[in-house]
């Protein structure tokens, strides 16, 4: 069968060139980068070469860049590595649960946290985030792209305020890397979380830009790796993977290659809205990043049309699942005011480098039959019809 | 998707994963589900709730060894969340019957409103056919009276029609109980020929989402994550003139037939005859006044016949280990039913159904009023 993948804001395959740069560093060069001799100079060179390649994809120093074990880690990092008690924090109520469910363990400690609100398209008011600050503000973590819509945050307005009051800002750039360029000295934040896995280097590697000067309490305690901000001995051939799939990230920009998947996105975008009635894009008008389309099919549950995409052999999802693998109502539809109905009915499609125009045709031709099949089946869609007539 | 595609209900036990096997290997396509019904986390700590999370319904692990089934057999596998209506269907009416002084059988009320109304709903949507379960039970046609029939299983000792009693006609249509003629040991050693690693998994028994079978604490630990708690329903213990003999402290603490936790001592043994929840009164008597000869259904459903339309003799089940007793049933209102015991039976419980048999078909049943 024919298998299409349009889930990439869930994870992407390692492009082959990344898999090449790291499959020296699972054999010959095996070396700790931390060992004095020749096999840790070796692995210690690559691990630097690929601190710059990141670096260079921030726009920061290489000094700035600390590895993780991917977005998950470097949230965790920045928020516990700075929030203190008595202190106050602001978030959003789109984030991800990294960075959401961090803030509640930091609530059940007693640390006040305030969300701001977004509004219908899903895009938060900087100035929210400013009547939200206190004296005792400590840290401002709001995330650069919405991993379910893809709606793009005024980050570099927050990032402003956030200066002005001297209160750290981090952002979860997850979903945004490689996507749109990220700049950290225009965004003027501190802190900034990257995934290799979003972005074709493999799972279980990330990096954490952390501003020169910053304090921060590791949460690993050990050798002093990373400059002492994350011990534990480096995971190379990830770290290797991630410098060059941030390389191939920047390249990705100089050809335009981000311009590609938009008007992938958009023509997927255009003709499903074009075939299916009663159907919208969830973010709309708002930027978005340019790989990502989260569409609501009224009359019908998201849930069995996932399960019979795949079925046929197109891979899409909601966005929200839990641990079983079930879906979970979406927190950042039901946070945009989307009716619940709708929140249910909503998927997610997002592309990826390796997607061709032939995969969006395949969804073009899919969705829109899958969705008049379920409307057949669905006794509010008939009735409506039914009405109509 | 051709028309021989079949849905089978996969909960991480033995006998569903055996029937997704058989299935397969009979050549069907086959599509595992697992509903994801409840969220053991969610209470757990909470007014004296365990906090390691042991109840068996839709564990992470029973999920675990679902996925596990449908890999090795090759199929694909979803869970499928129908948290929502399991709540809404099943968790507040079981909290709501036994603080009205009744006593609730969750698991119909499951079949009814979830596994056999969403799950084949979803069966549906995904382009299945028919659902199959795990269930002891058997389906089948009956030409000459132009309906499907619900009957018992070979195995007796496994017979889970008692809390099927609810299935209507476009259900059962839709139904498949692979297991219905086989016996718990064929059915083991056949998940062992098809080397599902679970061949020798332990039966779960309690109620799901009730861990260890403390319904007191579920209560408790529910009502105070909604904001509520337990209503004071504590009040008297009577005897059947109306006499006070003593006291108790809230009527969800007694089920019809108790006679352990009454608090009260008396020559005689005493038995809970019947909980009155408007009065927040236990009535309490001699063993000989536990039976009784008549009981009513309400919401019945008939399953062999579309009305009963004069007295009929069958026998009838009132809870699930219970030998069924020879009766006769007549309808007596639009879904109401009254049963007549030759012989009287004892601690009719109010919450639980009454089951009609004719020798091994199920004519219907009702929740004991």
């Amino acid at each position: 069968m024919r298998r299409v993948y349009l889930d990439n804001n869930a994870t992407t395959p390692v492009l082959p060139e990344v898999l090449e740069a790291m499959r020296p560093y699972f054999g010959e060069r095996f070396g700790n980068a931390s060992s004095i001799h020749h096999h840790g100079q070796e692995t210690r060179a690559a691990v630097e070469r690929a601190r710059e390649s990141v670096a260079a994809l921030l726009g920061c120093r290489p000094a700035e860049v600390v590895f993780t074990s991917g977005g998950t880690e470097g949230d965790n990092l920045a928020i516990f590595g700075l929030v203190r008690p008595g202190d106050h924090v602001i978030s959003s109520t789109i984030e991800h649960h990294a960075v959401l469910n961090s803030c509640k363990h930091l609530q059940e400690k007693g640390i006040d946290v305030t969300y701001v609100p977004v509004d219908g398209r899903g895009l938060v008011d900087p100035d929210d985030v400013r009547r939200a600050l206190r004296p005792n503000t400590q840290l401002v973590t709001i995330m650069m792209a919405n991993n379910e819509t893809g709606v793009l945050q005024p980050i570099e307005e927050i990032g402003k305020i956030c200066a002005e009051a001297d209160v750290y800002f981090h952002t979860d750039a997850v979903q945004a890397a490689s996507k749109v360029p990220i700049r950290v000295k225009q965004i003027g934040c501190d802190l900034l979380s990257i995934s290799g896995h979003k972005f074709h280097a493999p799972q279980g590697v990330g990096a954490l830009f952390v501003r020169k000067g910053t304090t921060l309490e590791p949460r690993f305690f050990g050798g002093s790796h990373e400059r002492s901000r994350r011990a534990g001995t480096e995971n190379v051939p990830g770290i290797v993977g991630l410098g060059k799939a941030a390389e191939l990230a920047l390249k990705g920009f100089e050809t335009r290659e981000d311009r590609e998947i938009a008007a992938l996105r958009d023509r997927l975008e255009a003709a499903i809205l074009h075939r299916v009635e009663a159907a919208e894009v969830n973010g709309k008008g708002a930027p978005r990043v340019p790989n990502t389309s989260n569409i609501y099919f009224d009359y019908i549950e998201g849930e069995p049309l996932i399960i019979s995409l795949d079925l046929k052999g197109l891979a899409v999802s909601t966005g929200a699942a839990c641990s079983s693998g079930a879906i979970e109502p979406s927190h950042v539809l039901t946070a945009m005011g989307l009716r619940p109905d709708r929140a249910r009915a909503s998927i997610r499609f997002s592309l990826g480098k390796q997607n061709t125009g032939d995969d969006v045709d395949f969804a073009i031709e899919l969705v829109p039959a899958s969705v008049a099949r379920l409307r057949e089946l669905s006794p509010l869609y008939n009735k409506n019809a039914t009405q109509a007539v | 998707m051709n028309s021989n595609t079949i849905a089978v209900a996969m909960s991480g036990g033995v006998d569903s994963s055996t029937v997704a096997a058989m299935l397969r290997a009979e050549g069907s396509n086959v599509i595992g589900l697992t509903m994801q019904l409840w969220n053991q986390r969610r209470l757990a700590g909470r007014e004296g709730m365990p906090e390691s999370v042991q109840g068996r319904c839709c564990s992470l692990d029973d999920v675990y060894d679902a996925r596990r089934v449908a890999e090795t057999i090759g199929i694909p596998y979803y869970v499928v969340n129908h948290e929502d209506r399991f709540e809404r269907d099943v968790v507040r009416p079981f909290v709501q019957e036994y603080l009205s002084g009744r006593t609730p059988i969750p698991c119909s009320l499951c079949n009814n409103h979830l596994k056999f109304d969403q799950l084949i709903a979803i069966a549906q949507q995904i382009g299945a056919d028919a659902v199959a379960t795990g269930h002891y039970a058997r389906v089948e046609f009956d030409e000459s009276r132009d309906r499907w029939l619900l009957k018992r299983p070979t195995d007796r000792s496994k017979d889970q029609t008692y809390f099927l009693f609810g299935l209507t006609q476009e259900q059962l249509s839709r139904t498949l109980f692979p297991l219905g003629g086989m016996t718990k040991p064929e059915v083991r050693a056949l998940a062992r020929r098809y080397g599902l690693a679970l061949a020798e998994k332990p039966d779960s028994q309690e109620i799901c989402f009730v861990p260890g079978g403390d319904y007191k604490k579920f209560l408790d630990a529910y009502l105070s994550e909604q904001g509520d708690s337990l209503p004071d329903t504590a009040g008297e213990l009577v005897t059947t003139d109306g006499r006070v003999i003593g006291e108790h402290g809230g009527i969800h603490n007694f089920t019809v037939g108790q006679r352990k936790g009454l608090g009260v001592a008396t020559g005689s043994p005493l038995y809970v005859l019947q909980i009155k929840g408007d009065k927040h009164q236990v009535v309490v008597g001699e063993q000989e006044n536990l039976y009784s000869r008549t009981l009513l259904t309400r919401r019945t459903n008939l399953i062999s016949t579309d009305e009963l339309r004069e007295p009929t003799r069958v026998s009838v089940k009132i809870r699930h280990r219970h030998e069924p007793a020879a009766a006769t049933i007549e309808k007596t209102g639009a879904d109401e039913i009254v049963v007549m015991f030759d012989e009287p039976q004892r601690a009719v419980t109010p919450g639980q159904a009454a089951v009609f048999y004719d020798d091994d078909i199920v004519v219907g049943g009702g929740w004991i009023t």
